[in-house]
């Protein structure tokens, strides 16, 4: 069973006591096998009961842990030690206003969350005893990547457009209203629009890409954003060379 | 102290709560519904739930059989009108989940696919790949999203129900953000506050399950029922306690001891099923406490495999074959690789039990209805009872939704019947006194205790005292020290005093009630001198139906140890019988 001294240097900020956020080194005995999160757990337990960050299931779920570990986005709980051989740096998530330690305020994204629609809007409605809607395989396999998002924030504190310019819709928001357009159940799109092909919507996205690369689920949201600016596009060319169809 | 006003406040963002909140909503746009949780409700546990949502749907089954299969499952200790409801209303509410976008996995037609599952004699269980609760948790969330009567107050940890005259008007609440007390007035109150698996220290549960929803109705007088009943899942992972989906077993993976038998057959579970062609209730698809208690067994004959973290079975899935693990268990087989270095694929994956799920919790009747008036229960946090003595996997999902609803129904009858009573200067009262407890918390020095070493010491006499296996000697030591527990816990002592964000007083609080729940486990466990489902004596082996086919009831004596007393089980059509998960059973 083999352990390991580790050092960590987490972002401490306390709004009530701290005029400014500091780093805190720790130092703790590791078992090799651990992520970062069983470390801070650690630290927790038996060094600092101060320290503050949110943590729930420890299987890369339920979205809570995400923070920059040296400097990446990262869920705390699927970053092992055993790939980061030196001092590891922890902080809180990126283009978050912080709330204290390592906990971020994501009021912003539960806004846009909410003005995306992000529920089904049925294309057509019937009874429960109708029973369920058909879909194939196929039909579910259009949307199911996208529903994989965890709202664990990685994707914005990765996102140089967010960055910038805070109002960006940013990938996960867009990426659930993709999911729900193309749910073959769902003709809910046309609300949806209006939200994310606005200027703050889709078109700030400058295509980086690193939203994908860091997503833990593999949503690939940087695709999704594509193809709603293609849809996006597509409805501009329909609506100004063919106006009679927007009747 | 900020008074929030709303006519139905939900405690808990997870399935249940969720479910109960759109249920009010739909049913009547005009009630305020305060909805609040200690986390955001994408963060709630229902989100681990894996292997999916029992419902019969296919023509070769029966609301009947799965009636039957949840009754024996349990061990007779089911309130059989209660199961009656569920098997009734769960393909109702998963259809409902469909209407709501929720993406089941499909069959090539583009109807609904069901999986095999432990205890069920049919195929039955809705699922989404192996994310069934993440995806149930996420679609009730943004479904929910489009209700203006819901309001959330996310990261409110609630620590205290008001009750006054009898009955149920709201309660308090720290806000986290600010580190201030909330009143929450209301005229009815849901808890949908989760299970208590954190009391044990090797669970699949997150670190939010420390049963707060639990001890609220408990210390408002509310019994706590069968807490005795804690299931152990099977397969976990060995590092972590990392869940690994039944459905590993309904998709066809068996289990091996160290010479590579399927030791299964050898615990009244044979005979032998072909590899690849699983056979429902038999061998890997027998019920969850029979697979553990078969792991003990094993384990004491020296037959399980060493691993750097104790003793573990294997769980070999290879013959499943790469595509269809990628499409049925992702999940899975990204965990066995990340926390365990063993793809499924190539290896059988080292996996033990692992403490899962509380078939006990707050005593409920069918309409989710607690005996304190204006107060209701639903989800793992309540206890109707349709788990009885041991639930069967892919239940609970179908139990958040079918009582989650019934919870809000009820209390929109209760409103409108106007019993609802109210006495503002009373109830401002009790809040005042909430406020003033998590006051005093702040300002005690020189106690001396600590929240760690006092949670591994509850942690560490559940697993030692309350696990698979239980003695009357073991269980009476037990008792005695988490009364020593709970006694040195007045002198915790917090060492972040400041108020935002402050999960220094989150842990002690959550501490407070878990060491509440884990003594009603433990005097329960005692007092029940007999073997059932999850609860197995080993100084008292037999079922004994003449005393104990029925309820336990742990109530709340401040101090001193719950007093426990015993409630009828309602059986109406299935009388207590054998369980038979052998190859020939009917």
């Amino acid at each position: 069973m083999s352990e390991r001294r580790v050092e960590l240097d987490v972002l401490r900020y306390n709004p009530e006591t701290d005029r400014t956020p500091h780093f805190q080194r720790y130092s703790v005995t590791c078992r090799e096998e651990w992520v970062v999160l069983d470390a801070l757990n650690h630290v927790k337990e038996t060094v600092d009961p101060t320290l503050a960050y949110r943590w729930s299931c420890h299987m890369a779920v339920c979205g809570s842990c995400g923070m920059m570990i040296n400097g990446e986005p990262k869920l705390a709980c699927k970053s092992f030690l055993r790939d980061y051989p030196g001092v590891i740096r922890v902080e809180p998530l990126a283009h978050f206003p912080v709330e204290r330690d390592l906990v971020t305020v994501i009021d912003d994204f539960i806004a846009k969350l909410t003005r995306v629609k992000p529920y089904l809007i049925p294309k057509e409605a019937k009874p429960i005893e109708a029973g369920e809607y058909r879909q194939t395989p196929a039909q579910l396999k259009r949307y199911k990547q996208f529903t994989l998002c965890i709202n664990c924030m990685l994707c914005y504190a990765a996102c140089p457009e967010y960055g910038m310019i805070p109002k960006f819709m940013g990938p996960a928001a867009i990426s659930l209203a993709h999911r729900w357009n193309q749910d073959s159940r769902d003709g809910g799109r046309a609300e949806r629009q209006e939200e994310i092909a606005a200027t703050e919507g889709v078109w700030e996205c400058s295509f980086t890409g690193a939203c994908s690369e860091v997503c833990p689920e593999h949503v690939d949201p940087a695709a999704a954003l594509q193809r709603v600016k293609i849809k996006s596009t597509i409805d501009w060319y329909l609506a100004h060379t063919m106006p009679w169809l927007n009747k | 102290m900020e008074t929030i006003t709303s006519d139905i406040a939900i405690i808990g963002a997870g399935g249940a709560g969720l479910r109960a909140a759109i249920a009010i909503a739909q049913a009547d746009p005009g009630l305020r519904i305060a909805l609040i949780s200690k986390v955001y409700p994408m963060r709630s546990h229902t989100c681990a739930a894996e292997g999916g949502a029992a419902g019969v749907i296919k023509s070769d089954d029966s609301l009947e059989q799965h009636f039957n299969d949840t009754v024996g499952g349990g061990d007779w200790l089911c309130d059989q009108d209660a199961v009656d409801i569920l098997v009734q209303e769960a393909p109702k509410e998963l259809l409902q989940l469909e209407h709501w976008g929720c993406p089941w996995s499909r069959e090539t037609d583009g109807s609904v696919a069901v999986r095999p599952f432990g205890g069920m004699k049919k195929q039955r269980t809705w699922f989404a790949a192996d994310k069934t609760g993440f995806h149930i948790l996420h679609t009730l969330f943004q479904t929910s999203l489009q209700f203006p009567s819901i309001t959330r107050y996310d990261e409110f940890y609630a620590t205290e129900l008001l009750v006054d005259d009898g009955c149920c008007q709201g309660l308090t609440a720290i806000e986290m953000r600010s580190g201030q007390i909330r009143q929450f007035r209301a005229r009815a109150v849901i808890v949908a506050g989760g299970g208590a698996g954190r009391m044990f220290p090797f669970t699949t549960n997150g670190a939010i399950k420390t049963g707060d929803g639990m001890a609220l109705a408990y210390r408002a007088g509310v019994p706590l029922k069968d807490m005795e009943f804690v299931q152990y899942h099977p397969t976990g992972l060995p590092s972590t306690g990392t869940l690994l989906t039944e459905a590993c077993r309904g998709e066809g993976g068996v289990l091996l001891n160290k010479q590579g038998r399927r030791f299964l057959q050898d615990y009244g579970m044979g005979p032998e099923t072909p590899l690849g062609k699983p056979v429902l209730k038999t061998m890997e698809l027998g019920p969850r406490d029979r697979l553990s208690q078969a792991f003990w067994h094993e384990q004491k004959k020296g037959n399980m495999v060493a691993t750097e973290w104790g003793d573990a079975m294997l769980l070999d899935m290879r013959h499943l074959g790469e595509k269809k693990i990628n499409e049925r268990l992702p999940l899975v087989r990204d965990m066995s690789i990340s926390y365990m270095g063993v793809d499924p694929v190539r290896d059988p994956v080292p996996v033990r039990p692992v403490v899962h799920y509380m078939m006990g919790g707050i005593h409920t009747d069918i309409r989710a209805a607690t005996p304190l008036a204006g107060l209701y229960a639903a989800g793992e946090c309540a206890c109707v009872s349709i788990n009885g003595a041991n639930r069967l996997g892919s239940n609970s999902l179908t139990e958040l939704l079918v009582f989650g609803r019934r919870a809000a129904l009820s209390a929109m009858e209760y409103l409108a019947s106007g019993s609802a009573r109210g006495n503002a200067q009373a109830i401002d009262a009790r809040a005042e006194s909430a406020r003033g407890q998590v006051r005093a918390l702040f300002q005690r020095s020189g106690g001396g205790e600590s929240i760690a070493g006092l949670r591994k010491a509850m942690m560490h006499t559940l697993e030692q005292h309350a696990g698979i296996y239980r003695s009357g000697e073991g269980l009476t030591e037990a008792c005695a020290t988490l009364a020593t527990l709970r006694r040195r816990y007045a002198n915790i002592e917090l060492h972040d005093k400041t108020n935002v964000y402050n999960t220094d007083l989150l842990q002690a609080l959550e501490l407070g009630s878990m060491l509440d729940c884990a003594e009603a486990v433990a005097v329960s466990a005692l007092e029940r001198r007999e073997s059932r489902g999850a609860h197995q004596r080993l100084d008292c082996p037999e079922r004994d139906d003449a005393r104990f086919l029925k309820h336990s009831l742990a109530h709340y004596q401040g101090e001193a140890a719950p007093r426990i007393s015993y409630g009828e089980v309602v059986i109406t059509k299935s009388q207590p019988g054998v369980r038979d998960y052998s190859g020939g059973h009917a």
